[in-house]
């Protein structure tokens, strides 16, 4: 923690700020935490050089620009700061549960630390959980849905990712070396500012966001080029799947929102390094310009999580109810609705700046007419369930639990949106309880069953069903447990962030959020272990066919894993559900008459290096170290320049390898089929489990 | 299955007979289109703030007491006159004339360095007269707004470095084009931003 001594004024023309008091070794909790973490990672890298691995990871996963792998990275890190996010909720849950003066003193954490915690809690969640988890479903499932060989810029996607782990590994690295911020979330001034944040917190906060957000915005451009323009023949715009449409629609939301991001943050960074005046208190400053730039991008982020996530309940439900999607029209212009007016509704999160009820009832009203296109696509689903064949499987779970924990909250943020009640409750857990309500209930639930749909996908074989129901069930039965009570506690006056109260009639009602917040880690715990258990017994839950729910979109309709190319062919498309048209007409699983040489990016290492370089960047500005600033920076550039004139970005895949890999994809068809066989007539009378969809005649 | 389906014509089989080859070249303009857009909103938020702290002067130096239009328009003279060279040597590249498209890019190049040399003597020349980023809200967001557009512009000249390499090394191939075309979108954009900043900072800011 920052006292008067660690405070260096004066950088060290070598070292800047930093000095041996940055290092907070004298603090047990986060000496334990670090020593933990250098050894997982002395571990890791030591298994991985054991095992003779090192040259592979480098080759086959960091070099990487196809996009299936990126998008497995971008879900592997997201789960790895999962960890470290879910911790600082612990943390909060347990001091808020203890901290009530009478009974047990002020809890355990200082004021300082716990300040910390709940602005690395936020700040991780959304840019370093639910960004990548979305991200990573997008890069692993867009091109495959719209049948394309990858992104339209590869090299920047594998940027665009490391850029990201570079703003992860710096929030991280102020666990360890430094302070992070304890300003909340989104750092406003002017406590963000120079005179009340003196140390390095907010600059590894704006870094941090600067450099993964800038990561963020270029793969908008990708992800918005490639669905504009390496859709399949044939995919007219209302032909393309639901998921792909919602991630155009989030990635429109990220090219128009992220800049303002950037401005945003560079404009505190020009205050806090250079003694600019835009949101100071002093000559003129003005700190409510920085709340009104701030929400004019996070409300739009807010729908950049959750837009992609009605992508995924629209597969998972039409797949699950053996049906067509209800009402796709509608569905598609619903999210383009909401598209639009996300961009006119961030004034509500501060209604009390004091714009006048002119504006405060726009803005009010603009909030409610959001839930009419929302409301619309929960009839979608509904719908489509509607005399559908439904089948439980573990995505259908999730969605179901989204269904209504994500309607609860959907109410409650349209009392939020009338001005006058939000007057009392903003700032209150009243709001905390909101936001998580539609985050956690509306766009994690999403992922969480898009994880569980696409991952035989990804990996060619599917997440233990029974482990993911139990792990569906705790989260929901967790979440409410969690978050309920801070609805009550929000109308009782209890505002947010507080380390410290003395209200002991709180107390009862914090100690049933901190059991739900242990059920929720109960919950956690089942889905590593989910994972770990499914790959265990990957032999037993083999997706041999490339189908295994009876998919009716075009990624379906493929190996799982897929092939590095994609599409030996590329698909010619007749229909919105165009696989369930081809099983329906019997051209699935059949072997194309010839192939072709597929023209494919070749990994390069630019992507990794010039994020790394930014890494050390950010951290030499984080600590005023300027000649290292400008080194890396330089190198930064000379790297995109060596990496711009190096010829042979690409190359041709020939046609016999293009036959060995789909040989082996159709003698693996040929064995679900013949498994099919001999369990019918082993079970005969019973329903087969939807994986093997197999027509008998098409083999 | 309530929903009627088309049957698929004969021979149909769910993919192409025939791969297309794909046009990368339209990717990568569209993108670069995309981007610059971004660009655009980026600049959005700084005239806003501008516009926000277009008072801010707290008690110290305005614009009326240190701009002077004569110089600006010079300085805006400049920059439109390397769109105009900038159009010429596009006009160089379609003909495959390499001769016109240097000596053009040249052109513009210098042209965009008076620019630029313009632009930082009057930031010396304001902050001498006491009238620095730190000086009062106004000049900071004076500064930013500016400051950027300069910064882009010597991107701009930065990039047209490297160019001139590419096309010196390898001529002017579908690739250099493709890249010629992507410059030649950012410098004109940075031309209409320009004409923003010129009536809505300067013009405005005498009036």
């Amino acid at each position: 923690m920052a006292n008067n001594a660690t405070i260096v004024t004066d950088p060290d023309p070598i070292f800047g700020k930093l000095t041996w008091d940055s290092i907070p070794y004298h603090d047990p909790i986060i000496l334990t935490t670090f020593l933990v973490v250098v050894m997982v990672g002395v571990g890791v890298l030591g298994a991985v050089v054991y095992y003779g691995k090192l040259k592979y990871l480098w080759e086959e996963w960091l070099t990487s620009v196809d996009h299936k792998k990126i998008g497995i990275m971008y879900i592997i890190a997201a789960f790895i700061m999962l960890i470290r996010g879910f911790s600082d909720a612990l943390l909060m849950r347990s001091q808020q549960a203890l901290a009530v003066s009478e009974s047990s003193g002020v809890g355990y954490l200082p004021p300082e630390h716990y300040d910390q915690i709940f602005t690395a809690h936020g700040v991780i969640m959304i840019f370093f959980v639910a960004m990548p988890l979305i991200v990573g479903l997008m890069n692993l499932v867009v091109p495959l849905q719209i049948g394309a060989r990858d992104v339209a810029f590869p090299f920047l996607n594998s940027l665009s990712f490391w850029l990201f782990v570079v703003g992860a590994m710096l929030v991280n690295a102020s666990l360890f070396v430094g302070e992070f911020a304890a300003t909340g979330w989104l750092a406003y001034p002017p406590l963000s500012g120079l005179e009340y944040s003196p140390w390095v917190g907010v600059d590894y906060w704006l870094w941090a966001l600067q450099i993964s957000g800038i990561g963020t915005l270029l793969s908008g451009v990708n992800f918005f080029v490639t669905i504009i323009r390496m859709r399949a023949p044939g995919m007219s715009l209302m032909k393309m799947p639901v998921f792909t449409w919602t991630s155009l629609c989030a990635n429109v939301l990220i090219i128009l929102a992220f800049p303002i991001l950037t401005v945003t943050i560079t404009l505190l960074t020009l205050d806090r390094y250079l003694g600019t005046h835009f949101f100071t208190n002093d000559l003129g400053g003005n700190q409510m310009m920085y709340v009104n730039l701030i929400w004019a991008w996070g409300h739009p982020e807010v729908y950049i999580l959750i837009l992609p996530a009605f992508g995924i309940f629209s597969e998972v439900t039409a797949t699950f109810s053996r049906k067509r999607l209800f009402g796709y029209t509608s569905l598609v212009w619903a999210t383009a609705c909401i598209m639009f007016l996300s961009f006119i509704v961030w004034l509500h999160h501060f209604f009390t700046m004091g714009a006048g009820a002119s504006v405060n009832a726009f803005f009010g009203i603009a909030t409610m007419v959001i839930s009419i296109p929302t409301g619309v696509k929960i009839f979608n689903w509904l719908f489509t369930m509607y005399k559908g064949k439904v089948t439980f499987d573990s995505p259908m779970w999730w969605t179901l639990a989204f269904l209504i924990t994500f309607t609860i909250g959907g109410v409650t943020g349209v009392m939020l949106a009338i001005p006058a009640a939000n007057f009392v409750l903003h700032n209150s857990l009243f709001l905390v309880a909101h936001f998580h309500n539609v985050i956690i209930g509306g766009a994690l639930f999403g992922y969480f069953a898009g994880l569980t749909y696409w991952f035989p996908k990804a990996t060619g074989f599917t997440l233990n069903e029974t482990l993911g129901k139990w792990a569906c069930g705790l989260w929901t039965v967790g979440f409410f447990m969690a978050f309920m009570p801070l609805y009550v506690l929000g109308f009782m006056g209890m505002t947010r962030r507080l380390n410290y109260y003395d209200n002991p009639v709180w107390n009862t009602w914090l100690l049933i959020a901190g059991l739900g917040a242990l059920i929720v880690l109960v919950a956690i715990c089942v889905q590593f272990y989910q994972i770990f258990a499914s790959i265990r017994d990957r032999k037993n839950n083999q997706d041999l066919t490339g189908d295994p729910w009876g998919g009716r979109t075009l990624e379906w309709a493929m190996s799982s894993p897929p092939p590095f190319y994609n599409f030996a062919r590329t698909p010619e498309v007749r229909d919105r559900d165009q696989f369930h048209y081809m099983k329906e007409h019997g051209l699935a699983f059949k072997r194309p008459a010839s192939y072709s040489r597929i023209h494919m990016p070749k990994n390069t290492w630019a992507g990794i290096v010039i994020a790394g370089f930014s890494g050390v960047m950010g951290f030499a500005m984080v600590w005023h170290i300027w000649w290292l600033a400008i080194v890396s920076t330089v190198a930064m550039l000379a790297c995109f320049i060596v990496y711009n004139f190096s010829g042979n970005k690409d190359y041709y895949v020939e046609v016999d390898e293009i036959e060995v890999m789909e040989s082996e994809h159709f003698e693996r068809i040929a064995v679900a089929h013949s498994a099919q066989t001999s369990h019918q007539q082993g079970l005969s009378g019973s329903q087969g489990k939807a994986s093997i969809t197999l027509p008998l005649s098409q083999v | 299955m309530a929903t009627q389906m088309i049957a698929p014509e004969p021979g149909y089989t769910g993919f192409v007979a025939e791969e297309h080859h794909h046009d990368y070249a339209g990717d990568t303009l569209l993108g670069f289109w995309i981007y610059i857009m971004s660009d655009c909103i980026l600049f959005a938020t700084l005239f806003a703030t501008y516009a926000v702290l277009g008072n801010s002067f707290a008690g110290g130096l305005t614009p009326k007491d240190l701009f002077d239009l004569n110089f600006v328009a010079v300085e805006t003279g400049l920059l439109l006159l390397s769109s105009f060279t900038f159009g010429m040597a596009m006009l160089g590249a379609q003909h495959k004339n390499m001769t016109q498209l240097l000596l053009w890019l040249g052109f513009t190049f210098s042209l965009g360095g008076g620019f630029l040399a313009m632009e930082l003597y009057e930031f010396y020349h304001f902050s001498h007269e006491g009238a620095g980023p730190t000086t009062s809200a106004y000049w900071s967001a004076f500064y930013a707004l500016v400051g950027t557009h300069g910064l882009h512009v010597f991107a701009g000249m930065f990039w047209m470095v490297f160019l001139v390499i590419h096309l010196l090394k390898d001529g002017i191939t579908e690739a250099n084009f493709t890249r010629l075309s992507c410059l030649s979108l950012f410098w004109h954009f940075l031309d209409i931003i320009w004409i923003c900043v010129f009536s809505m900072v300067y013009l405005m800011g005498v009036m």
